[in-house]
């Protein structure tokens, strides 16, 4: 069954009646999106008919979606340029900066040398700098989507952004690695 | 059509009957059934006022069966036809179960999940976990003196789909209707945090006969939030029994034992486990078969010494849950020890030190599972309770399909809050391909032979494309139950194939049909009443809250001409319920269900927006 209202269909923004823009009002989220399950999780249709039971889990799934979209920077930043008809080229578009791609290899290594020593402070360190790094692409990517809005270059550090996910990935299963 | 009765209570005036219904914690050791009576949830005691029924069963060979205390009086005595801890076979294969020291079973191997031989005939473990079910839900509508509405039935939170397909469908079994499956650590955060009104990150340290589970929850505003959740389906209680079992065997010079040698050892075993929580050491004497004497003392540090592994393998999954929420200890208000095996003082320590505080044992760890179950069911019934509240739960374990080279492409990452649907796209790889093959597994490993195989299903009818050129989408759906479904789609052609992951773990409908029909003693008799008075209480409960629903809103979502139809198909459906036909019931809820789609969307849309529209008035009030 598909669901053909008008309300289904509205993009996740509209949804969460938040203005369609990267910076984003984090609280009023996170409300909304208890408010909206509120009405629509299917723990509030079970004692109701089946028709209405999967009338609310598509509902509900819609609202889950939505809210992880909005939630990661990553997610609402490629969003907002879906909407825009902009495609991120994320699996395609291997063009990277030259220096971006030389500091990518290094953390690499990086990880790869604590792994082999068993290094969890190495570790530490590795996941700040993602961090710090992630932080400063974010900021970028706000200016380049709110203020002067440059799609094309937004996409380019959502692909950087991307990259930077995929090492946090990796850290992450280093440290069970070395947990186990 | 709960919407409006919820946003405007007021409105909703028709004051149904409170409906029966109960919590169910299907434990590995003991089983119980709790229910919410005068708005407090309390467990339900059997005749002899005992609240934990062994979850122990034993065959005849007359075809009878003993569950509880009785069965488990015979499990030296006849330890082949006498299962206990069944539900670590439950939707597992036979080399999943491999470890077990306890060979007194006779294993029979069976695609999906392994079956037992009994004297009564091969059972699988849904049908012996039905039994325990079935003793509970009498016990219920004994105590309740009615019918029940439906049951919330926890599992463990690390279970796979194929252990929840399987949990209920030894529920449908037994005659109940699940109106949900409810992860062990999440009831236990409800029992806990309705009770103390708390706010903030909790961690529910679950360890129980043979399941361990770590969940960590985020608690505010009545949103039980599970941020992460961990754990390791085949680890428990049973394990530290079977370390003392180990150790009597070497520190008595004993080998190979028989079945029975064995399960009196293990029952000694776990005596002397629980007697090593109170005090430093303990006697294990015993007389086996063969005449010959077993007497030796076991000291709470040989103990701890020889289960130290066991709980390094409960506070890995804890640092790893930690680190999937992205907290850190110290974010962690309290800990909610759950699960009879937390009493063990060398649990409760390494909890302790790991989390830098002193965990939470103010509810009774045997029964906060049952009582959680129990508040869910009353809300999940449609009793209204005076807060209200919601619970956002994840699946445990990444869903995934394999792809080339026997990898696995995670589609639904673990920790997703469900529901929860994912599409992806493939495509062929070979020129002329008009089939696709479609292996759904579970698990975090990289390489489909590490990870749980939940189905495999054909996409047949693809027109034939240069390779590459099919775009075949993949839809994953997870429901509120943590069970999945599965659609494939090519988008050029539309041909269109999906699978509800159950045929090759689960029972198919038809085989539940026939179990209750041959198999179960109690089931025989009343299917076909039983059928009827279904069908009538869900006719009855649909013309409700399409009644409701049509004098609330009708005359503002609907013209005349609509709510004209509707009424036409309610009319008919009342005459039906009047007859005995359950079939004609069947198809009049259908129909009505049918005729009340596009009306029920416009409901929901309406909330939606009301949802948001009332935000805003409090923040204008704020």
């Amino acid at each position: 069954m598909n669901i053909n209202s008008a309300t289904f269909q509205q993009d996740f923004f509209q949804l969460f009646e938040l203005p369609p823009r990267f910076a984003i009002d984090s609280a009023a989220l996170d409300q909304r999106y208890r408010d909206l399950q509120s009405q629509v999780h299917p723990d509030k249709f079970s004692h109701l008919p089946e028709s209405e039971q999967r009338l609310s889990m598509q509902w509900a799934t819609r609202v889950n979606e939505a809210y992880q979209t909005l939630r990661s920077p990553l997610a609402r930043g490629r969003y907002l340029l879906s909407l825009q008809g902009v495609d991120t080229q994320e699996e395609t578009n291997t063009a990277m900066p030259l220096d971006f791609l030389m500091q990518q290899m290094e953390w690499r290594e990086a990880l790869q040398d604590a792994i082999s020593a068993k290094d969890v402070d190495a570790l530490d360190t590795l996941s700040d700098n993602n961090r710090k790094e992630t932080k400063a692409l974010e900021q970028q990517l706000a200016a380049q989507l709110d203020e002067q809005p440059d799609p094309l270059a937004a996409a380019g550090t959502v692909r950087k952004l991307r990259f930077l996910e995929k090492l946090a990935e990796e850290i992450a299963s280093a440290y069970d690695e070395l947990d186990s | 059509m709960a919407l409006l009765q919820i946003s405007e209570p007021g409105l909703s005036a028709a004051p149904h009957q409170h409906r029966l219904a109960v919590g169910i914690d299907l434990g590995t050791t003991n089983s119980l059934v709790a229910t919410v009576r005068n708005g407090i949830s309390v467990v339900l005691n059997d005749e002899q006022g005992s609240a934990l029924l062994p979850s122990v069963v034993h065959y005849r060979e007359d075809g009878s069966v003993q569950v509880g205390s009785a069965a488990q009086g015979q499990q030296s005595a006849d330890p082949q036809n006498t299962i206990v801890s069944v539900k670590r076979f439950m939707g597992r294969g036979l080399k999943d179960v491999g470890e077990v020291v306890d060979l007194s079973y006779r294993f029979v191997d069976s695609p999906g999940m392994v079956q037992l031989r009994t004297v009564a005939g091969v059972k699988s473990p849904v049908e012996v976990s039905a039994e325990i079910l079935h003793v509970l839900r009498d016990r219920a509508e004994r105590s309740l003196g009615g019918e029940l509405v439906g049951a919330v039935i926890t599992v463990p939170a690390y279970f796979d789909d194929a252990q929840r397909q399987a949990t209920k469908d030894a529920a449908k079994l037994a005659g109940l209707n699940v109106l949900r499956l409810l992860n062990e650590p999440t009831a236990a955060a409800i029992a806990y945090g309705l009770d103390n009104a708390s706010e903030g990150v909790y961690a529910v340290y679950d360890l129980g006969g043979g399941t361990f589970d770590i969940s960590i929850l985020r608690l505010s505003k009545g949103v039980f939030e599970v941020l992460a959740t961990n754990g390791d389906s085949a680890l428990g209680g049973d394990d530290f029994d079977q370390r003392i079992y180990c150790w009597i065997l070497e520190k008595a010079g004993l080998s190979q034992l028989d079945a029975k040698d064995t399960r009196l050892l293990l029952t000694h075993s776990r005596a002397a486990k629980e007697q090593l929580t109170d005090h430093a050491q303990t006697q294990i004497t015993a007389v086996l078969s063969t005449g010959e004497l077993v007497d030796v003392t076991l000291t709470r540090d040989d103990f701890y010494a020889m289960t130290q592994n066991l709980l390094t393998r409960t506070l890995q999954p804890t640092r790893k849950a930690l680190r999937d929420a992205k907290l850190s200890v110290e974010e962690v208000k309290g800990v909610v020890m759950v699960g009879g095996s937390t009493r063990m003082p060398q649990v409760q320590r390494a909890v302790a030190e790991l989390f830098n505080q002193t965990p939470l044992t103010n509810l009774d760890p045997d029964k906060v599972v049952a009582l959680g179950a129990a508040i869910q069911a009353n809300v999940l019934a449609g009793n209204r309770s005076a807060d209200d509240w919601l619970l956002l739960d994840v699946i445990p374990l990444s869903l995934g399909i394999e792809t080339m080279g026997g990898l696995s492409e995670k589609i639904i990452p673990r920790n997703s809050t469900i529901p929860s649907a994912r599409a992806q796209e493939f495509t062929t790889f070979k020129d002329g391909q008009t089939a696709m093959s479609i292996h759904v597994v579970q698990g975090e490993r990289e390489l489909v032979s590490d990870c749980r195989s939940l189905a495999k299903f054909e996409l047949r009818g693809i027109p034939p494309m240069v390779a590459g050129s099919a775009r075949i989408r993949v839809t994953f759906q997870v429901d509120a139950d943590g069970l999945l479904s599965v659609t494939a789609r090519e988008m050029n052609s539309g041909v269109e194939s999906s699978v509800t992951v159950k045929p090759s773990y689960g029972l198919s409908e038809t085989d539940i049909t026939r179990m209750l029909q041959d198999g179960n003693q109690h089931a025989r008799d009343d299917m076909q009443a039983r059928a009827l008075r279904e069908q009538q209480t869900d006719a009855a409960q649909l013309l409700e809250a399409v009644e409701i629903a049509l004098q609330q809103d009708g005359a503002t979502l609907l013209d005349a001409e609509s709510e004209q139809r509707i009424r036409v198909v309610m009319e008919a459906l009342r005459k039906e319920l009047s007859g005995n036909d359950h079939i004609a019931i069947r198809r009049g809820v259908e129909a009505l269900n049918q005729a009340t789609v596009g009306f029920a969307q416009a409901r929901m849309d309406r909330s939606v927006a009301s949802a948001l529209k009332g935000h805003k008035l409090s923040e204008l009030e704020g």
